[in-house]
C-alpha cells in the first residue's frame, strides 16, 4: 500500500477493537449512520480508500439500520464494496441491485464423501479430467441440459425442488441448502426475453473467472462437535462447487438497474454514487427488482444442483460404486451475493429488514430457526473458499453474529492484484507447474486463467477467517486443503 | 495509469474487473473501440473471422446509458447468437435532448473452442466511473465491466 493510501486509511478511520474500525458518522454529509469495517490491522494496510467511500456511500442510503459494514475481505466493487453488508427498514428503506451485485447468488456448496486422501491422491489426474469433461466449464460453455419456458419457469419459482423432482439430485439435498434452495416470492413475469434466452442453455455450466470446481481433503479439524454434525473428519475427500447464476442472473441486474436509475430520480432519492441506483423497499420498481431477483436466486441454487449431480455421476462411474455408496452428501450451500428480507433485532425491538449481502456469506448461529434441523444446536455451516492453492474453511455461524452483522460473515479471500497485472506478472504454465510440485492439479481453458486466479493475488484466507473467528461472527470448524481444481 | 495499449483503447489497471478507455476522432469510433476494448477481454479478437454480420439498433436517454445498452447488448449477442466478435462498424450515434440512438453492425463468427482463444468471462456492463469525453483530438471513453 503507499504512504498516501496509509496516512489517509487512518485519518478516515477510528478503531473500535482489534478487529473492528469505524467510519465516522459525519464522514460524509449525508450518512445516516457510521460504518464499520471488520478488518485486522495487517487486513486494513491492504484496503484501498474507495472501498472506505464505498462504505460511506451505501451509509447515505434511507433506511439504513445500526452500521454499513464490510466484511474482512472487502475490496472494491460496484456500488457497495465486495463484502458489503447493510439491511434496510421493511417500509422506510431501500432495495439496490449494487448491494447484490450482477452475478445474484453466486455462492458455494460443499460436498463430503466417504472416502479418504489416499483413496483418491493416485486417481486425481484422471479424477479431474472426467469432470473437466462432464462439467461445462469456460467462456462461451453450453449445457447439454436444455429446459423449455415452462421448465425455466420452475426453476425461477422451485429452485432446487425444481432439480429433486426431476431427477438431479436427491430429497436430502434440499434441507442442506441456504433457504432449502428455494427464496419464496420468485416472479418469473419480471424477467426479461433477454435473461430468459441467456438462462435457458447454461443450467449446469461453472462460466469462467474465479469460478471452480474443487476437490480437497479435510486437514484440520478445529471443533470436533461441529465437524461431527457437519460429517467432516480429517483425511476425508470433499468437493466444492463455486459459481452462480450466470446469464440469466447478470442480465437480470442489468435490465433492473436501468429501472431502477430511473426510480432513483423519480423518487427523489440523491445518491451520493450513481452505481447505487435503488427504491423504496415498498415501491413498484423495488418489488419488481426483489421478484426478479429471487427467480435468479433460484436458478443459481439450480446450478450448483446439477452440477453437483453430474459430478456425483463423475465420481460413482469413476470409483465403480453404486450410487449413495461413496456417501456423497452435501454439506451444506450457501449464497454470496443476495437481498433478503430477515428479522432482526435492532435497538431491543424486532424488525424486518432488507439484509443485502454482497460478497458475503450468511452466518446464523446455533438455535436460529433457518438452520437445518441437524445442525440446529450447532449453527449453520459457512463456507470460505480459498483460492486456487490456497485453504478453504468451514465454519460455523457464530454468537456474535446476530449483533455484530446482521448474521453475515466473509465470503472468500478477497483480491489484491487486478487480472490484468496478474496475467502480465504470472505466467500461468509456471502457477500450474508450482501448484502441482505442491501435488496441487490445475485443469483450466486456458492458462491465463490460471495466472489471473493465482493464490498470490488474493489477500490470505487464513488471515481473512481469523478476524471472523476472533469476533464470534463464525467460529472454524474445519480447513480444507486443494487437491485438484476444474477452472473455466 | 499504465499504458497497456492495444490499437485505439488502452486498459487501466483495476483490483477485480477490467476498466480501459477507448478513443475515436468520432463518437461512433470510440464506440467501435469501447466494444473491441470489452470483446478482447473475452476473446482474442485476431482469432475471429468476420464471416457473419449481426445488426445492432438502440436507444436510449442518455448517452452514458446508450453505451451501457451497447456493451449489456454485445454481452447478450455474444451468449445467444453463440458468436465470437472480432469486428465493430458503429454506422451513426445520434445525440438528441432526451433520446440517443445507436445502428451499428458486430462481425464474427459461431464460436469454434479449437479456433478461438477465450480469456476472461465479462459478466456485465457497469456505469463504474464511466466518463465520455470530448477531447482535442476527438472523443475518450472510460468504462469497466464485471468480470
Amino acid at each position: 500500500m503507499s504512504e498516501d493510501n496509509e496516512s489517509s486509511v487512518y485519518d478516515v478511520l477510528t478503531k473500535v477493537n482489534d478487529n473492528t474500525w469505524e467510519v465516522p458518522g459525519n464522514f460524509k454529509p449525508d450518512m445516516k449512520v457510521p460504518g464499520r469495517i471488520f478488518v485486522s490491522k495487517t487486513l486494513l494496510d491492504l484496503l484501498e480508500r474507495e472501498t472506505i467511500d464505498q462504505v460511506a456511500n451505501v451509509a447515505c442510503l434511507p433506511g439504513i439500520q445500526k452500521f454499513s459494514m464490510a466484511m474482512p475481505d472487502a475490496h472494491l466493487g460496484y456500488g457497495f464494496s465486495i463484502g458489503g453488508v447493510a439491511a434496510f427498514d421493511k417500509d422506510e428503506g431501500v432495495i439496490s441491485p449494487g448491494g447484490v451485485g450482477f452475478d445474484i447468488n453466486c455462492g458455494v456448496r460443499l460436498v463430503r464423501s466417504n472416502l479418504m486422501e489416499e483413496d483418491v491422491r493416485p486417481k486425481l489426474p484422471e479424477l479431474l479430467d472426467a469432470l473437466f469433461e462432464a462439467i461445462p466449464s469456460g467462456v462461451g460453455s453450453k449445457s447439454r441440459l436444455r429446459v423449455n419456458d415452462t421448465e425455466l419457469d420452475a426453476i425461477f419459482i422451485h429452485g432446487v425442488q425444481w432439480a429433486v423432482k426431476n431427477g438431479y439430485g436427491v430429497k436430502n439435498d434440499l434441507a442442506h441448502c441456504e433457504s432449502n434452495g428455494m427464496m419464496r416470492g420468485a416472479d418469473p413475469s419480471k424477467v426479461s426475453v433477454k435473461a430468459r434466452k441467456r438462462g435457458r442453455p447454461q443450467i449446469g455450466t461453472l462460466g469462467s473467472g474465479n469460478h471452480f470446481l474443487e476437490v480437497q481433503y479435510v486437514d484440520k479439524v478445529y471443533d470436533e462437535e461441529a465437524a461431527e454434525a457437519f460429517g467432516l473428519k480429517e483425511g476425508q475427500i470433499t468437493f466444492m462447487i463455486h459459481c452462480g447464476s450466470r446469464g440469466a442472473g447478470h442480465q437480470i441486474c442489468t435490465d433492473h438497474l436501468q429501472n431502477l436509475t430511473k426510480a432513483s430520480k423519480k423518487y427523489n432519492i440523491p445518491l451520493p454514487d450513481k452505481q447505487l441506483a435503488c427504491a423504496p423497499a415498498s415501491s413498484e420498481e423495488a418489488q419488481d427488482y426483489f421478484k426478479a431477483m429471487i427467480c435468479a436466486a433460484n436458478y443459481a441454487w439450480v446450478n450448483r444442483q446439477v452440477i453437483m449431480h453430474w459430478s456425483r455421476e463423475v465420481f460413482d462411474d469413476f470409483f465403480k460404486a453404486e450410487h449413495g455408496d461413496l456417501g456423497l452428501d452435501l454439506v451444506y450451500d450457501v449464497a454470496h451475493n443476495v437481498a433478503k428480507l430477515e428479522k432482526h433485532m435492532i435497538d431491543g425491538e424486532e424488525k424486518k429488514v432488507y439484509v443485502h449481502r454482497k460478497g458475503a456469506t450468511r452466518a446464523f448461529p446455533a438455535g436460529h430457526p433457518e438452520v437445518p434441523d441437524d445442525y440446529r444446536d450447532i449453527g449453520q455451516p459457512v463456507i470460505i473458499p480459498g483460492s486456487m492453492g490456497t485453504a478453504s474453511y468451514v465454519l460455523k455461524g457464530g454468537p456474535n453474529s446476530m449483533e455484530l452483522t446482521f448474521g453475515s460473515a466473509c465470503h472468500g479471500a478477497g483480491r489484491v492484484m487486478s487480472r490484468k497485472s496478474a496475467k502480465k506478472e504470472l505466467r500461468g504454465e509456471d502457477i500450474q507447474k508450482d501448484l502441482r510440485s505442491q501435488g496441487i492439479i490445475v485443469r483450466a481453458t486456458q492458462p491465463s486463467l490460471i495466472a489471473e486466479e493465482a493464490p498470490e493475488v488474493y489477500k490470505s484466507s487464513s488471515d481473512v477467517v481469523d478476524v471472523v473467528h476472533d469476533l464470534g461472527i463464525a467460529t472454524k470448524v474445519a480447513r480444507v486443503l486443494p487437491m485438484g481444481v476444474v477452472k473455466g | 495509469m499504465s499504458s497497456d495499449v492495444k490499437g485505439s483503447f488502452e486498459y487501466l489497471e483495476h483490483v477485480a474487473d477490467a476498466k480501459f478507455r477507448a478513443y475515436g476522432k468520432s463518437l461512433e469510433e470510440a464506440f467501435e473501440n469501447a466494444a473491441l476494448a470489452m470483446l478482447n477481454v473475452m476473446v482474442e479478437t485476431d482469432s475471429v473471422n468476420n464471416t457473419s454480420s449481426v445488426e445492432v439498433e438502440l436507444s436510449s436517454p442518455e448517452i452514458d446509458s446508450l453505451l451501457f445498452d451497447w456493451l449489456s447488448e454485445i454481452l447478450f449477442l455474444f451468449e445467444v447468437e453463440d458468436m465470437a466478435f472480432g469486428g465493430v462498424k458503429v454506422n451513426e450515434i445520434k445525440v438528441c435532448d432526451d433520446e440517443c440512438s445507436l445502428s451499428a453492425t458486430l462481425y464474427g463468427e459461431t464460436i469454434d473452442l479449437s479456433v478461438h482463444v477465450f480469456d476472461t468471462e465479462v459478466k456485465a456492463a457497469t456505469y463504474n466511473d464511466m466518463r465520455i469525453e470530448q477531447t482535442d483530438d476527438g472523443w475518450m471513453i472510460q468504462a469497466t465491466v464485471d468480470t
